[in-house]
């Protein structure tokens, strides 16, 4: 049967050639279109590295693994999904009081409330007269460019007494640090505080700081850094290593900053333009420097963050009456908004914007700052309907 | 598949070699099925009271997400061996033992005896198949035209979801109809549905568990049962419910928990178009189950999912000499939703769900082995529902009873 032979012998090699094919197969985004991803040129050894944080990122913690008894999710990655910022499914809620004395309701498992439970527990209760404010994740993409912003620097672009008569002030935040974290190069301290820089209220000094908080708070996993249960108060056995800690430290410190798409548009650049204008860029800061780093493509580089890694008064409507550490209570960080255009795509489609994502769209979000920002969004209102469009397409192509 | 089997008894006659002998099949018009653990060639040695049998599957795999590539693999995917004997002329036993991925996994999927007290009513006890759906009882590889299984069945679903149990069973019919039952209860799920690295509610996920071989994790034995209807010039059609406790609630008398339960319910179907020859098999399930409120909504309260299998024999001549060889092309959809619901916090809809669709050709030597090439392509959702993740896998494989 010549004829089956040949049919047989050509679906054969059709298969062969088609399996190689890369027609049959998905297309890859385009690197500037995803958030997560190695920068380049890290070692061969660094890219090892980056792997296994990457993978500890998005490790499902179970019962048997040590989760909860309370907690607030179970992985890294189900909060900043695809390294992106996180939805409203899991935000959570941190609870205190107004003034910057210290926590009142530690023994109530302040600052952050694990409003889950493993089966067969009670999850914790917000003790009465606790004030509260709701956070959701941000994305955790290029950090490693801001760890390694010399504090100098943030003390450079500061204006705490606003010399310079603009409205916009802008301080870092002095902070007691944690014993177990190693201080970065050339850092400056002030009656025994430190600058914190991560966080939305900037109250983690590094990225050890803000993990090892984050396994502890955010999934009620103890560390020898963090070594307090949440739910018993007592000290226990490290439920993560400190290989494994190290690993996601080192991951967050080396994933890519995100790309700018389409920046030589002509509608992207005047609204760039305009973002000068308006004074946008006088707390979302364009470029940065980062200072000496033992991972060398982070070494002097400079880099598009749109931050000051400041804390600034963004007046009462974004005050929740809730302190961290020597941040007031309507003091925010000034978030980075490289990968701005990207979120909606780790949100589920929609934006979840500013500290709690209130904010649906980036308009709104405009319209909630108030405070030092309070100028800028005024001018904003007062841009013609085109040179609002421009802003808007200047800030998703970040 | 199946039916192609069923329509193909000549082929086990080879009998030139005394030493073997091909045993026969249950040839009564009147399978169903449940009847698929006995439907199978079996071998039996000269004198031997024990009937043998078996299959291998293997395949390579081409797959790629999201334009990343791991390259080009080749899986052992399984070696099943199964044995019988009839111990006297209305007791059986039949055992299927499984290796997965090489020597990975290695599990007793079937180990039971039969007794028949009349066609109505059979009593099997031991390590028994669950009767939910179709597939979990009829998951022989070389009677599907498709390397990987489907979806709901495994992925949702935990086929093969085998346990120590004991129930009834039995047939009836008339005329064109057929009319079946099973019912068993055996030993079943446990807390690792909800709460698993798979990061959703998945029942598979209490297949790890081989301690359900020993004891019942909570006391609560798992109720299985199943009706079929069938016509022999039309289709065959299943209901099958299964449910009870899954998690450990009690012990040494202090109260662990709350009792919390699974139920899931399947209705498969299969049937060949008279005219064309088309052969179409689905299945289609539904589960839900009780998580505590204040556990994570990351293991959602209810899933469903369903496949359907759609085979068109091409050519049915003699191909290359092999006298009764067939050439099908086929095409599978699979979807799975495991977590139907809206977030409490913001009203949207749960994503965690995934569509795939396979297109295939499979080519029929003897009803036995299948070769078969299968382009596989799945959009998936995380639980979020952001852009889905794109998959296309190029499956190349063979599968055959030996
Ligand atoms: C329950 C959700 C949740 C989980 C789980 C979670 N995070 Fe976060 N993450 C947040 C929120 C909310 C913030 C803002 C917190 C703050 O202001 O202190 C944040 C902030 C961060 C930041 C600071 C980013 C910045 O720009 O300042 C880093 C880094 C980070 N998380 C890493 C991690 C790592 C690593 C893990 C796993 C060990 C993790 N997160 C788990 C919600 C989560
Ligand atoms: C005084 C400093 C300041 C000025 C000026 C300022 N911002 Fe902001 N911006 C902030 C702070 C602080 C937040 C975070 C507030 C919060 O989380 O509640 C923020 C948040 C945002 C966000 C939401 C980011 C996110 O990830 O949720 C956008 C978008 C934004 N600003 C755009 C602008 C634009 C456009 C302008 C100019 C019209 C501007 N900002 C002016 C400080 C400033």
């Amino acid at each position: 049967m010549k004829y089956s032979f040949q049919f047989i012998f050509g679906a054969f090699l059709t298969m062969m050639f088609t399996m190689g094919c890369e027609q049959t197969t998905p297309y890859a985004p385009a690197e500037n279109e995803l958030l997560d991803g190695p920068l380049e040129g890290l070692t061969i050894a660094q890219q090892i590295k980056f792997l296994s944080g990457d993978e500890a990122f998005g490790d499902v913690f179970t019962i048997e693994k040590g989760l909860g008894p309370v907690f607030v999710a179970n992985q890294c990655a189900s909060c900043h999904p695809g390294d992106g910022k996180g939805s409203p499914f899991v935000e959570f809620v941190r609870f205190g009081q107004p003034d910057t004395l210290g926590n009142q309701f530690l023994e109530f498992g302040a600052p952050q409330l694990q409003h889950k439970a493993i089966p067969g527990f009670e999850p914790e209760q917000l003790p009465e007269g606790a004030t509260t404010t709701k956070l959701i994740a941000p994305a955790v993409t290029g950090l490693g460019f801001l760890n390694f912003v010399s504090d100098q620097d943030l003390i450079n672009l500061s204006d705490p007494n606003d010399i310079d008569g603009d409205g916009i002030s802008g301080r870092p935040h002095w902070n007691n640090i944690p014993d177990y974290v190693t201080l970065r190069p050339n850092t400056i301290s002030q009656n025994g505080k430190y600058i914190s820089r991560f966080g939305k209220k900037a109250a983690a000094y590094n990225l050890l700081h803000q993990t090892s908080g984050a396994y502890n708070q955010d999934m009620g996993i103890t560390s020898l850094f963090e070594t307090i249960d949440p739910y018993s108060g007592l000290e226990e056995d490290p439920e993560v290593s400190t290989q494994t800690v190290n690993d996601v430290v080192f991951y967050l410190n080396t994933l890519k900053a995100p790309l700018q798409r389409d920046e030589g548009a002509t509608s992207i650049i005047a609204g760039a333009q305009i973002f000068s204008e308006i004074k946008c860029a006088s707390c979302h800061i364009p470029s940065l420097q980062t200072g000496y780093s033992p991972i060398e493509v982070l070494s002097y580089k400079e880099f598009h963050p749109y931050t000051d890694l400041l804390l600034h008064d963004m007046g009462s409507e974004l005050d929740d009456q809730y302190t961290e550490g020597f941040a007031l209570t309507s003091e925010w960080r000034t978030p980075p908004l490289w990968g701005l255009g990207l979120s909606k795509d780790a949100q589920g489609g929609s934006y979840f914007l500013m500290h709690d994502g209130r904010a649906g769209s980036i308009e709104q979000a405009i319209s909630l700052h108030g405070g030092e920002g309070e100028a800028s969004k005024n001018s904003f209102a007062q841009l013609s309907e085109v040179e609002k469009q421009q802003l808007i397409e200047f800030l998703e192509s970040l | 598949m199946l039916l192609l089997l069923a329509t193909t008894g000549g082929l086990f006659s080879q009998e030139a070699d005394p030493l073997v002998k091909r045993v026969s099949k249950d040839t009564s018009k009147v399978s169903l099925n449940m009847d698929a653990v006995y439907n199978r060639p079996f071998l039996a040695i000269k004198k031997m009271p024990i009937a043998l049998g078996g299959y291998l599957e293997a395949n390579s795999l081409y797959q790629s997400e999201d334009g990343i590539s791991e390259g080009l693999s080749f899986q052992a995917r399984r070696l099943t061996l199964f044995m019988s004997s009839s111990i006297t002329k209305r007791i059986k036993f039949l055992t299927e033992i499984e290796f997965e991925d090489g020597t990975k996994e290695i599990g007793i999927e079937f180990a039971a005896l039969d007794v028949s007290l009349h066609p109505a009513l059979n009593f099997r006890g031991g390590i028994v198949m669950n009767p939910i759906g179709a597939f979990n009882q009829n998951h022989d590889g070389p009677k599907w035209e498709f390397v990987e299984r489907p979806d709901v069945a495994v992925n949702m679903l935990p086929a093969t979801w085998s346990n120590v149990g004991f129930g009834i069973y039995g047939k009836t019919h008339k005329g064109d109809w057929i009319l079946g039952y099973e019912a068993y209860l055996t030993n079943g799920f446990d807390n690792s549905i909800i709460d698993n690295e798979e990061n959703k509610t998945f029942l598979p996920a209490a297949k790890e568990n081989a301690e359900r071989f020993e004891e019942s994790n909570n006391g609560k034995p798992l109720f299985s049962g199943k009706l079929t209807v069938k016509n022999r010039n039309i289709a065959e059609i299943g209901f099958s419910y299964m449910g009870g406790a899954y998690n450990k609630f009690e012990e040494d008398g202090l109260t662990l928990d709350e009792k919390r339960s699974v139920a899931v319910f399947a209705i498969d179907a299969n049937a060949v178009i008279k005219n064309t020859g088309t052969y179409i098999v689905g299945e289609i399930a539904f589960v839900n189950v009780d998580v505590p409120e204040t556990f994570t909504q990351q293991y959602g309260t209810k899933q469903w999912g369903a496949f359907v299998d759609v085979v068109q024999p091409v050519l049915q001549r003699s191909i290359l000499n092999w006298e009764n060889a067939t050439l099908n092309v086929a095409a599978r959809l699979d979807y799975v939703d495991w977590n139907v619901g809206t977030f409490q916090e913001t009203g949207n809809k749960i994503g965690e769900e995934q569509i795939a669709i396979s297109p295939a050709i499979s080519f029929r030597p003897t009803a036995q082995t299948v070769f078969r090439i299968n382009y596989r392509y799945q959009w998936q959702k995380d639980i979020l529902a952001n852009p889905a993740a794109k998959t296309a896998a190029w499956l190349f494989g063979f599968s055959t009873y030996f």
